[in-house]
């Protein structure tokens, strides 16, 4: 069964693809899609795919902004992107960490100044280990998914 | 122009800036010792003391004054009732407009780091619950400089090495001069694995007696009682990992004690007459340091 018969090509928008497997949820919290979206999203979890055995993809039918789209490579893998405009592909590029993540992620310390009822965001730097919090050092590595907002 | 406007985190300095600061402590020690200067005369520093911590607010005050600057403190009990409504990004917005520097020590993790980016003026962290000391650790290290030798230096870290902020900030310091650090403690409180993975090469005990002659320093903190559960474990482990005269019998003589102080028995009080122990002279040294800290921030050459 190819991924087209599951969803539908969609005329313009952007294609989420080579998501690691059970990890479409967590884009759509990264993009902020919930309950409020009005733009016609769809997606598939657990596709077979050629390559990584089974992948999820989003298909979000709105421009959606290449910085937006970057935070997505905190799920890791080998995410990539198509930009889609009239049916045809005209952009594809793979998922890059921002050197700075802003607003997406929780810091898991409690006794960090960023979860008090401060006027700041949380804010990460990419480190080695994976993201460490600009306030409080604390390093956020495979467990990433559990605190995005 | 100041080497640096803020001083949050040991991690923002390079060992270039840390041998700057060292040196020019070196030069204000006179003054340190009873003198004074006029290098801030007219300038006024905020303590910014959300917790109590009379000891360092103490250190910064003396060097302030012996430097012909001012202070104005803002105890923990108007700041309590301040905290209740306000927040912290407030209050420094506020005083910030006060005064020409800020001492802020805060229960909170990452609290200098936000104090510094709605400050007007430079703020220094006194201290941000587990996280960062900075100018403890400056005067740890220019206590080894003065005492012993910072470069090829082998020092022990002796006690808690799992929760003691001195001990993490010193390591990392420390990373930065090629030190060889041995880790001696109990085994429930041995420093974090990353923190281990980190420093590459360390060799770890959980016996004093197995590093006292390979070592130039000793530096020694406090095991407290509520990390243990059961208070005889506590009994048997922090009395195991007590320097006593006894215990620096055949140490070398250029062997130095270090501890960041208020000690309770983890170093008996014969040791103070032993050539061994510096940590008076320790707590000394946070004066010359912390007008080298000042007087940077505050534009002083
Ligand atoms: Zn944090």
């Amino acid at each position: 069964m190819s991924e087209g018969l599951l969803i539908q090509k969609i005329k313009d928008g952007t294609v989420i693809d080579h998501i690691p497997p059970g990890k479409a949820l967590f884009v759509l919290k990264i993009l902020g899609i919930d309950e409020k979206t009005d733009v016609i999203v769809s997606f598939a979890m657990n596709v077979p795919s050629r390559k990584m055995g089974r992948k999820d993809i989003v298909k979000v039918e709105s421009d959606v902004g290449e910085e937006e789209l970057n935070k997505i490579a905190l799920i890791g893998g080998n995410v990539t992107i198509n930009i889609i405009k009239d049916y045809r592909v005209v952009q594809k590029f793979r998922v890059n960490l921002p050197e700075e993540i802003v607003g997406v992620v929780r810091c898991p310390n409690q006794s960090c100044i960023s979860n008090s009822n401060e006027p700041v965001e949380y804010r990460f730097r990419v480190s080695k280990k994976g993201i460490r919090c600009h306030y409080c050092g604390r390093t956020l590595g495979d467990e990433v998914e559990k605190w995005i907002i | 122009m100041p080497r640096f406007r803020h001083l949050i985190s040991i991690d923002d300095l390079t060992r270039e800036d840390i041998e700057y600061i060292l040196e020019k402590a070196e030069k204000f020690e006179d003054v340190a010792r009873k003198g004074y200067s006029d290098a801030l005369k007219g300038k006024l520093l905020g303590n910014l003391f959300f917790e109590p911590s009379t000891r360092t607010r103490m250190s910064f005050e003396t060097a302030m004054k012996r430097l012909g600057g001012d202070v104005v403190n803002l105890n923990t009990a108007e700041v309590s009732s301040i905290a209740k409504g306000e927040t912290l990004a407030d209050t420094v917005r506020v005083v910030s407009e006060y005064v020409d520097a800020i001492v802020i020590r805060h229960p909170r993790e990452g609290s200098a780091r936000l104090a510094s980016e709605f400050s007007s003026v430079p703020v220094i962290n006194g201290g941000d619950g587990a996280g960062q000391h900075p100018t403890q650790t400056l005067l740890d290290l220019y206590t080894i400089k003065k005492e012993s030798n910072l470069g090829n230096l082998k020092i022990a870290l002796v006690g808690d090495l799992k929760y003691s902020r001195t001990v993490h900030s010193l390591i990392r310091a420390l990373r930065l001069f090629d030190a060889t650090i041995y880790l001696v403690s109990p085994e429930s409180l041995k420093l974090p694995g990353d923190f281990v993975d980190e420093l590459g090469e360390v060799i770890e005990t959980d016996q004093i007696s197995e590093v006292i002659d390979e070592v130039n320093v000793i530096y020694v903190t406090r095991i407290q009682k509520e990390r243990f559960p059961d208070p005889e474990e506590y009994a048997k482990v922090s009395g195991s990992y007590r320097i006593s005269a006894d215990t620096l019998q055949n140490a070398p003589d250029d062997l130095i004690v270090m501890h960041p102080l208020p000690r309770v028995d983890e170093i008996a009080t014969d040791v103070d007459l032993t050539p061994h122990a510096v940590y008076f002279r320790q707590a000394f040294y946070g004066i010359p340091v912390r007008m080298a800290i000042l007087s940077e921030v505050m534009g002083y050459e």
